[in-house]
């Protein structure tokens, strides 16, 4: 019975990448091209991403990231707006666009024998955007309705905003990608193209085509459509205010009368997945699965078996991002058990497991899991091109992907119980509530 | 010179018309039946089994029974409590997965070739000897009442449900799946059990799967799978006659943007005019950023992310329905736009280019479903309960080329009803005045 009352917050990257082959090579303008192949079906997937997402953003332009992606379907010097999802569409295709924190990606499915217009599109897109003030004004209207929908009408989500907004002291990753509102609304042409003229660019995309391609097609289409364009050689370097020491746990509760389960939230800030470095994120990777994945782990046993403290626990960790990341927890209590109760017993849990360390059958069955994992994401040759294409965007390389699954057979207990001390820290950490007003008689 | 050259790519190549896939339909020593997509190219199988009756089943004050019991096959089963279950499934990598829905109990399941033996025994239990442990009841009831508590304040889950109420009335549908905060809470072992025995049997499964497997180990493995469930389960339930008197019904909740739920009445599946609507809605509200209504709301007003419409078949109900979301003081005016883009698809048609355009969409991406074994078994086994023939998939795209402007302008006017398309709206919408109770 898995009923997710409370959204992950970020997607687990478990596991494995190798899918079949996979081809990587840069263009003159350094344009970086990865082609995973899949022969089983005549489709291909097309997925340009740009290293640019939301904590690139000037300060007080938060959402500008994301309001560029929805610009870019507004047209070209010669593309009409919508005139690109159109065509893509009169072909068979889909196409669409997302932006997180550090990266911006756009993708098209199509037949295979349609990747050169695709390209050809994308391409265009990235040097001849044009916008207009109107199309400014209405979209901006879409994406404050966007924000209506994901956040403003959830309590959930405005909890999880101000978690990760206290969460990062100085680190643009306390700003939602979305933006905050009020700065939203006063988002403009020229935040837009700036955003855009600074950051789209060949030496700052990465290309990935994966399915039914052959590398050396895609080679040649890729040097015809992005190879004229020219490399920016004013690309800034990319270099945020990073977080200080973090002294001081912090706290907070959100009441809000839409809330009629609470629950009780803890995040530790923690390292990211870096380049030929990813032991230790490899090690929290394993904690968060021991802590909170599935039926059998730490803290469902605890919590829903030995005690009847929680209806649904979680633990989560991403350790793809370019800065510091974060390891969560959520427990939401059973009817009777305060909020109170449910952090005592979280912690009880922590502690726990920080003296007794992870039971050696149980980390067993999670490593075989992912070495099937390895087996069943074959099956999903657009799940991986999403996975280099996040690595890429956040400072891994190819090779740090394809090493991954096996860095994450040999980690040991010693390698996990280190990580646990190391990030368990509540100097680091921030609890929240999220609960009703309050009743006044 | 763009323009010119994506005209002459779209005249130079043909779109692949049909879906390169091979389905076998199986039947087993035991008489069962199965559709099956062999691929032997990754070692594992996806099987998708899907149980016509789902929640509809649960008799009077009863509601939420099939979706409690559904939750708690996998907490425990044959010689296994609820930890040993769920270690052994990991210890196998196996993945299952259980859900019900008003119309039908859906069991997904994948599992590598090298533990398949292992997998149907484990996937076996969790069918035919469910425990139902005490425990596991009362931890399952919690997570679901657990979810009630949260939809009671969740403005889209508000609008489903009362959407539901106002369309059905008593029939089953009109009832929460999951139930009620008070009908979960009375649920008893043998309410459980009952609803076991009456919604997983052999006369109303239909199965597919894809993957790693031969017709003859197919066969094999569901007679030990399905062979010793009940032959017959509950009657269904009849068809449910759709309220639908036009206007607008308000339900008052307090939130910034306000969810709009609207639904006439649909073509069945089989009429002659499914797939000539489907079609239509796909130029209408169909998903895209070119629908009709994506085009006048969002992109030219800005006035939400999102607006769909699609065709909601039931068993027992068939609806044409849509969605949208926009700021209290601005859901009047999106209202007001999608009743408007109603009237005029009825009165004026489409054009022969949407038409066209429609059909090369549709033709074109049709083959880029069957992508990867889970997902092709998921498709394989909907056609089946949708009453598909094996042969649709090859003949699909067919049918949708031969659909004419005459034709689809004649559904745009026979079925296209915007007088009584009816409005459920819930938040706190401005200028938006309640026409029905």
């Amino acid at each position: 019975m898995r009923r997710l009352i409370v959204a992950l917050l970020l997607v687990i990257p478990f596991g494995p990448a190798w899918a079949g082959p996979v081809t990587s090579f840069t263009l003159d303008n350094g344009m970086e091209v990865v082609v995973i192949e899949d022969h089983r079906a005549p489709a291909v997937t097309q997925m340009v991403w740009y290293r640019a997402g939301s904590a690139d953003e000037p300060p007080g332009m938060s959402g500008v990231a994301h309001f560029l992606e929805h610009l870019l379907f507004k047209g070209t010097e010669t593309l009409e707006p919508g005139e690109f999802s159109a065509t893509v569409a009169r072909h068979g295709g889909t196409d669409n666009a997302f932006t997180s924190y550090d990266y911006t990606a756009y993708f098209q499915r199509i037949a295979a024998d349609r990747l050169g217009l695709v390209m050809e599109m994308e391409a265009d897109r990235m040097a001849n955007l044009r916008l207009s003030e109107n199309d400014i004004a209405t979209e901006r209207d879409v994406i404050l309705e966007e924000r209506n929908q994901r956040v403003e009408n959830s309590p959930a989500a405005l909890f999880r905003e101000r978690m990760g907004a206290v969460q990062y002291l100085n680190h643009p990753y306390g700003a939602p990608i979305i933006g905050w509102r009020h700065e939203m609304e006063a988002l403009d042409r020229a935040a837009a193209v700036d955003f855009y003229s600074t950051y789209y660019a060949p030496n700052n995309a990465i290309l990935i085509v994966a399915g039914d391609a052959d590398p050396e097609e895609v080679r040649a289409l890729a040097e015809k459509h992005y190879g004229p364009i020219p490399a920016n050689p004013d690309l800034p370097e990319r270099i945020r205010p990073q977080e200080p020491p973090q002294l001081a746990e912090r706290r907070l509760s959100l009441r809000d009368p839409r809330v009629s389960q609470p629950y009780v939230a803890r995040s530790y800030l923690a390292p990211e997945r870096d380049s030929g470095a990813q032991r230790e994120a490899a090690a929290l990777t394993l904690l968060a699965a021991l802590m909170g994945n599935g039926q059998t782990s730490v803290l469902n046993e605890a919590l829903q078996f030995e005690q009847s403290i929680a209806v649904q626990v979680g633990a989560w960790y991403s350790g793809m991002s370019l800065d510091d990341a974060s390891l969560d927890f959520v427990v939401v209590p059973a009817p009777g058990v305060t909020l109170d109760e449910a952090e005592a017993a979280l912690g009880e849990v922590l502690t726990g497991f920080l003296e007794t360390g992870p039971d050696p059958e149980h980390l067993e069955r999670i490593k075989s899991q992912l070495r099937a994992q390895e087996i069943y994401e074959r099956d999903d040759v657009t799940a991986l091109a999403q996975r280099y294409g996040r690595a890429l965007t956040q400072g891994l390389t190819v090779a740090d992907v394809q090493a991954w699954p096996d860095i994450l057979q040999e980690i040991t207990d010693e390698e996990i119980m280190d990580a646990a001390r190391n990030v368990l820290d509540r100097e680091r950490s921030v609890t929240g509530y999220l609960m009703a007003p309050e009743v006044t008689q | 010179m763009i323009r010119f050259a994506l005209v002459a790519i779209m005249v130079l190549a043909a779109l692949p018309a049909r879906a390169a896939v091979d389905v076998e339909q199986v039947t087993s020593p035991g008489g069962i039946d199965a559709w099956l997509v062999e691929d032997h190219s990754i070692p594992f199988v996806a099987l998708e089994l899907r149980f016509r009756g789902g929640t509809s089943l649960d008799p009077e004050g009863k509601a939420g029974a099939v979706n409690l019991m559904t939750g708690l096959l996998e907490e425990g089963a044959g010689t296994r409590d609820a930890q040993e279950f769920a270690r052994a499934t990991e210890a196998l990598a196996a993945r299952f997965g259980y859900g019900a829905g008003d119309d039908t109990v859906s069991v997904s399941a994948q599992f590598l070739t090298e533990r398949r033996a292992e997998a149907i025994e484990l996937l076996r239990d969790s069918l035919i000897a469910p425990r139902f442990d005490p425990e596991a009841i009362e931890r399952v009831r919690a997570q679901v009442l657990s979810g009630l508590r949260s939809d009671q304040t969740d403005p889209r889950s508000l609008a489903g449900r009362a959407a539901s109420r106002l369309i059905y009335g008593d029939h089953p549908y009109g009832r929460p799946g999951e139930g009620t905060i008070e009908s979960v809470s009375s649920l008893t072992r043998e309410d459980i059990a009952v609803a076991h025995r009456a919604a997983l049997a052999r006369d109303r499964v239909h199965i597919s799967a894809v993957g790693d497997i031969t017709a003859e180990e197919l066969g094999a493995l569901l007679d030990r799978l399905l062979g010793d469930l009940p032959a017959t389960g509950a009657p269904l339930p009849g068809e449910a006659d759709p309220t639908l008197p036009g206007g607008i019904k308000v339900v008052e909740f307090e939130t910034p943007q306000s969810i709009a739920l609207f639904a006439q009445r649909g073509p069945d599946r089989h009429h002659p005019d499914f797939l000539t609507a489907y079609v239509l809605n796909h130029i209408l509200g169909g998903g895209g950023f070119e629908s009709r209504l994506m085009t006048e709301v969002r992109e030219k007003r800005g006035l939400t992310y999102g607006v769909y419409s699609y065709l909601a078949n039931k068993d027992a109900a068939d609806l044409w329905m849509g969605s949208v979301a926009s700021a209290n003081g601005r859901v009047a005016e999106a209202i007001a736009v999608i009743r408007d883009q109603w009237a005029r698809l009825r009165d004026e048609g489409v054009t022969a280019e949407e038409l066209e355009d429609a059909k090369t969409y549709l033709t074109g991406a049709y083959p880029l479903r069957f992508e990867g074994n889970a997902q092709i078994a998921s498709i394989a086994v909907g056609m089946q309960v949708d009453g598909l023939p094996v042969e649709y998939i090859a003949n699909r795209n067919e049918m949708i080329e031969e659909i004419t402007l005459e034709e689809i302008n004649r559904v745009a006017r026979e079925w296209l009803d915007p007088d009584r398309l009816t409005f459920v709206v819930v938040g706190q919408p401005e200028g938006v005045e309640s026409t029905v109770n």
